[in-house]
């Protein structure tokens, strides 16, 4: 039954060249059926060409109420965004 | 493709007035065992053990309703009467069906689905695998494209046999059960008769016989994994391709054709 069973988080990579993209979680007792039930779940309608799985629990996550000092620092750093250059017009993929 | 559709149409109408007669017997056959299948399988909607195992068996019965369309469609051309496969699906009485046995039988547990399923696909597969060298490019097509559906079918309930026999002592109870209560239907999948065997001649069916050693192989090879014992069952049940059914199909028909046979004219 599902409650005895682990989480999986579900990446997909949507065709080739781009990153696995998470799209959420299925349960199931191992990876074999977790592959197979991300595939059931997320790739009915030709989502992608890859599947990835991983128990959540191996996911390491940020601490939420840590978010303060991890990501504000950054808040005043716009000088990091590629935004004071001028892009010449014969440039068109950036 | 089109040209060459027409052409074998009128090859089989020139070659023997009875191949045609055959043919469309022989796509009842393919089309009522996919279809009947599809039916069952919806039946698990939002009822099975986990939402996961929902979709999977939703779309496993999407896959062969999806066959089941263009088989029966394909009947209704080679009949030449005017019907096309909702036709035949929906206005054809229980006498009329010509689907194996196993595919019409109730789904018990979910470890009996995935038995009759298991056994089912395990013969399907290597049937259309053989189907895609079908001298006629009709069904060579639509074997083409259902033979990747059906091998993840055979695997998706390989898995679960395994899992289920070589779990706990309940799951390996229950599916050591399932697979004894649809063995007695096995044999049939692999009969052949005179309707088959012109077919079989012009290259344009499988000899199902010849599909039983790689059925045997996969089922020992599943089973082994499984640790169950291959089930041994002295008498086998037929009838299903003559028309000879179990009670059970006349109600999953009941159910299947209430609303095109009390609405005829409806669209949705």
């Amino acid at each position: 039954m599902a409650h005895d069973w682990p989480l999986w988080e579900v990446f997909i990579r949507s065709k080739g060249g781009l990153s696995h993209m998470h799209v959420g979680s299925v349960h199931a007792p191992d990876g074999e059926l977790a592959l197979r039930h991300a595939r059931d779940v997320y790739t009915r309608r030709l989502e992608g060409v890859s599947l990835w799985v991983v128990r959540s629990n191996d996911i390491l996550a940020s601490d939420p109420s840590k978010a303060g000092p991890i990501f504000e620092p950054a808040e005043t750093k716009v000088y990091r965004h590629p935004t004071f250059y001028t892009i010449p017009d014969v440039v068109k993929h950036i | 493709m089109m040209q060459l559709v027409e052409t074998a149409a009128e090859a089989h109408r020139a070659a023997d007035g009875t191949l045609e007669a055959s043919l469309f017997d022989y796509l009842l056959r393919l089309g009522d065992d996919s279809l009947i299948l599809a039916q069952r399988l919806t039946e698990w909607c939002g009822q099975a053990p986990a939402l996961e195992i929902d979709l999977s068996l939703a779309n496993v019965g999407l896959d062969l309703l999806g066959q089941a369309t263009l088989l029966l469609d394909l009947a209704g051309e080679v009949e030449g009467a005017g019907r096309d496969g909702d036709a035949l699906a929906f206005q054809r009485d229980v006498l009329a069906f010509r689907n194996a046995l196993i595919a019409e039988q109730p789904n018990g547990d979910f470890a009996q689905t995935i038995a009759r399923h298991f056994l089912y696909s395990s013969f399907q597969l290597p049937l259309l695998e053989g189907l895609t060298r079908s001298a006629d490019p009709r069904i060579a097509a639509v074997a083409g494209k259902a033979v990747k559906e059906v091998q993840y079918h055979n695997e998706f309930t390989a898995e679960w046999v395994i899992r289920l026999g070589d779990g706990t002592e309940e799951s390996h109870r229950r599916m050591v059960e399932g697979l004894d209560w649809f063995w007695r239907f096995v044999e049939e999948l692999f009969e052949s008769d005179a309707v088959e065997q012109p077919l079989v001649e012009v290259g344009i069916a499988v000899d199902r016989a010849s599909l039983r050693a790689g059925f045997d192989a996969r089922v020992a090879e599943v089973l082994k994994a499984a640790t169950i014992a291959t089930p041994v069952y002295p008498r086998a049940v037929s009838g299903g391709r003559r028309g000879h059914h179990s009670e059970h199909l006349g109600h999953l028909l009941a159910v299947m054709q209430i609303l095109p046979r009390t609405y005829p004219d409806a669209r949705w």
